[in-house]
């Protein structure tokens, strides 16, 4: 995808995101199956943090092992007891600050250079975004049908 | 410990920093000219953190939709509208 000159000459304005969508729906689906037959009904709020750890997990295994960040984010959901281990800080490259307030939101974030921090937090965000429009998808589908 | 352990040129930053750019919302919408790196990552950052509270938001949600909708045929007119899409 290249970007030179305007970003914004794309006439599609989502950037294709091709089969890896489908796949990102397929693995989300399944797994809210999943969370509706194990969690009892009795307990939204649980059901609410399985769904999205459920998001994240999808995700994750969406964009495979490659990425730095889903590696990061399938860590942290198989090690839930050891919270927010923090590395310790190595030493920020020529960015300086900036780029400190993303590392603490992109996972695995802490341990990057800057120019593998730029690429995993678009690879991330990109994610991100899919993920969101595919649940607000669904929740508007099941509003309308009401079943 | 050498920050530079490959040779990373300026105008590598600068591209990964364009993508960032042509990622967030605003720029999609009005097509903003370049900004600069640090207002990048600082919208970058707003818009992380948007998108991870949306994930919450909607996580409560589908937690109330799920006691009432068929997750199984909800699962087949999703699929097939993303077929459409």
């Amino acid at each position: 995808m290249d970007s030179k000159g305007s970003a914004c000459s794309n006439p599609n304005p989502n950037p294709t995101f091709g089969p890896s969508k489908l796949m990102l729906a397929f693995r989300f689906l399944r797994a809210l199956s999943i969370v509706h037959r194990t969690t009892p009904a009795s307990s939204p709020t649980c059901r609410g943090r399985r769904i999205e750890r459920a998001a994240y997990a999808s995700m994750a295994y969406s964009a495979g092992t490659s990425r730095a960040w889903s590696r990061a984010v399938l860590r942290r959901l198989h090690h839930r007891a050891r919270r927010r281990a923090v590395a310790p800080r190595r030493l920020s490259t020529t960015a300086g600050n900036r780029a400190e307030a993303l590392r603490r939101l992109v996972p695995g974030g802490a341990g990057m250079d800057y120019c593998t921090l730029l690429e995993e937090t678009a690879d991330y965000t990109k994610c991100l975004s899919m993920q969101v429009e595919l649940m607000q998808g669904i929740v508007d589908s099941a509003s309308s049908n009401g079943r | 410990m050498s920050s530079r352990r490959s040779r990373i040129s300026e105008e590598e930053i600068t591209e990964l920093i364009s993508k960032l750019q042509s990622l967030l919302p605003e720029t999609r919408s009005r097509g903003a000219s370049r900004a600069s790196a640090a207002k990048v990552l600082k919208e970058t950052c707003n818009y992380i953190k948007s998108l991870h509270r949306e994930v919450d938001d909607l996580s409560d949600r589908l937690s109330e939709l799920m006691a009432t909708m068929d997750v199984d045929s909800a699962q087949a007119e999703i699929v097939r509208s993303l077929f459409r899409s």
